[in-house]
């Protein structure tokens, strides 16, 4: 109860202060709106190309929200020592780091959102598998959030925090399968777009919104629920070996 | 007899080829106000991190309230408070928000933490800025606030770290009077410090850290024992008194201690009476005008002095950093 009365006052605390803000709010919205429009207008297709396009887009929509401030507001609050208020508190690490990443994770589904419903008011969107697709922008925003975290803590200052997601998120753009199959890249880069978790997210989005999909969605979940795990143990790990001194 | 609040047993820190801090021990009862007094790099930060758990002992045991944490300070962390030597707080978050995310974070439930807030607030004399953002306070403003974000969930152990150190007169001197009040109810007090007066004035027990080791701890009696009966008078000269000057002093003035000062400063102990006047006139008969005269009682800092070897000029000088 003690340690939900802190995960919720964390959560909260970083909503207000960072997720909320007029900046924030107005980037989670145009940033999955340009990307459509963008793809949208070069795929030329009309209308018909939206379904085509929702799985990649609303897997971009999610990296970016979720990634955009967390490793930013992690570093940050190191470098100014506010962190170290939580870290001496008495909510074991592994809850700290949870509350920590649940703002960037409720951004990343909100996210999700905006072109699922801009997709509902064009096309009317029947055939969805809601039950695969809810699961997946959870999962998406976890591995990614959790990808956000590995990198503020891999880091100490923000430039730094902002420049290495910048090198992680957008090879991910081209290399995971969100506007052209994986099997359309050269040989040589396809091992790389396998190791990379938003390949498996957006080939499972592909499922709930298409009916297929390269690889079987329940092995894709899985491969997720590996990658959330991975990423969260290697960060409380880091955060062990790099901050409690 | 009672548990030690605080038992530390040979702690020893280092970062790479640097020692921060070797071999340090020291037993706090409950109630204590114990004062960790050295110059900036003794290693008293280090030493504050250990016990509140932003830091792992290389070596030593570490027992807080009866809990082992040696490994692993969480256990114990329910009953620290910590002011550690930055104001941490939230810039965007407001007084009030602040002291009621603090106690969120120790599990107070909502109504509680908002009433401690209010309560807090007034008493630190910022009831009217509760409401204003963290980041527009002053800086001793900022430092009341931080040290109320310390005691919001109300805990038997309070670790301070330079709670005074670069904020203006006033503020310092209502800090100083809140601690003393806070240790009255019964909190035990583990305050960093450069200002060697406000360790003597607040501090029952005292330990001088220098380069990572401590070299001296007991009680404020125990310390100032010593000098007790001494009296000393600080001479302001015009100029600076030289050797043969001194030589003479001591010569004529048996049974006094002449210790040249910064500038033309000279401190003069005696463990009898004083007879100001005819050294006064020796000096001026001397060619060295004296200015003013000014009798007092050896302090804390003589004691420091005298055991750490680390001039009075420098602890002041880093107090004012």
């Amino acid at each position: 109860m003690k340690h939900g009365i802190a995960l919720y006052a964390i959560l909260s605390k970083d909503m207000k202060a960072y997720y909320l803000k007029p900046p924030n709010i107005s980037w989670g919205l145009i940033f999955p709106l340009a990307w459509t429009g963008m793809f949208f207008i070069r795929s030329g297709g009309g209308l018909d190309d939206i379904m085509g396009l929702l799985p990649g887009v609303t897997a971009l929509a999610i990296l970016f929200g979720t990634t955009s401030m967390l490793a930013v507001t992690v570093t940050f609050e190191k470098k100014n020592s506010s962190f170290d208020r939580l870290l001496l508190s008495p909510l074991p690490l592994e809850m700290l780091m949870l509350a920590k990443t649940s703002g960037a994770i409720l951004f990343g589904v909100v996210n999700a959102m905006v072109p699922v419903l801009l997709a509902i008011v064009f096309t009317g969107l029947s055939g969805v598998n809601w039950a695969l697709f809810f699961p997946t922008v959870l999962l998406i925003a976890v591995v990614s959030a959790f990808l956000g975290l590995f990198v503020a803590v891999a880091v100490s200052e923000v430039f730094e925090a902002q420049t290495f997601s910048n090198f992680i998120r957008f090879p991910m753009v081209f290399l995971c399968g969100l506007f052209f199959p994986v099997s359309d890249l050269p040989a040589f880069l396809r091992p790389l777009s396998y190791a990379l978790p938003l390949t498996y997210g957006a080939d499972t989005l592909r499922w709930a919104f298409l009916g297929k999909g390269s690889m079987s969605p329940q092995l894709n979940i899985a491969v997720l629920c590996g990658y959330c795990l991975l990423l969260f143990a290697l960060t409380i790990r880091n955060v062990r070996r790099k901050w409690i001194l | 007899m009672s548990k030690p609040m605080i038992l530390a047993t040979g702690l020893r820190k280092t970062f790479g080829d640097l020692t921060a801090v070797e071999d340090v021990s020291f037993s706090i009862e409950p109630g204590d106000f114990f004062g960790f007094l050295g110059p900036n790099g003794a290693g008293k930060t280090t030493t504050i991190k250990m016990l509140t758990g932003l830091a792992r002992p290389d070596a030593g045991s570490l027992e807080i309230a009866g809990i082992e944490c040696s490994g692993n300070v969480k256990a114990a962390q329910h009953l620290i408070g910590v002011v550690p030597d930055e104001s941490n707080l939230y810039p965007e978050l407001t007084g009030f928000e602040n002291l009621s995310f603090c106690g969120a974070l120790y599990g107070m439930g909502r109504a509680a933490r908002e009433e401690r807030a209010s309560l807090l607030l007034e008493a630190f004399g910022l009831g009217e800025a509760g409401h204003r953002k963290f980041g527009g306070y002053s800086r001793g403003m900022k430092r009341k606030l931080t040290i109320a974000a310390g005691i919001v969930h109300k805990p038997p152990i309070l670790f301070l770290d330079e709670p005074t150190t670069g904020i203006d007169v006033e503020s310092a001197r209502h800090i100083r009077k809140l601690l003393a009040n806070l240790h009255g109810t019964g909190t035990t007090v583990f305050l960093t410090t450069h200002y060697i007066e406000e360790a003597e004035r607040l501090c029952g027990r005292i330990a001088f850290i220098v380069n990572g080791r401590i070299v001296r701890q007991d009680s404020v009696d125990n310390l100032l024992a010593p000098v007790k009966g001494i009296s000393q008078l600080t001479v302001y000269c015009a100029n600076r008194p030289d050797e043969s000057v001194l030589a003479d002093l001591r010569h004529a003035f048996p049974g006094h201690v002449f210790t040249p000062e910064k500038g033309s400063v000279l401190s003069v102990q005696s463990s009898g009476a004083f007879f100001i006047a005819p050294l006064l006139s020796f000096l001026e008969e001397r060619g060295v005008p004296v200015l003013e005269a000014v009798r007092g009682r050896p302090s804390l800092e003589d004691v420091f002095v005298s055991v750490t070897g680390i001039g009075r000029e420098q602890m002041r000088k880093e107090g004012k950093r």
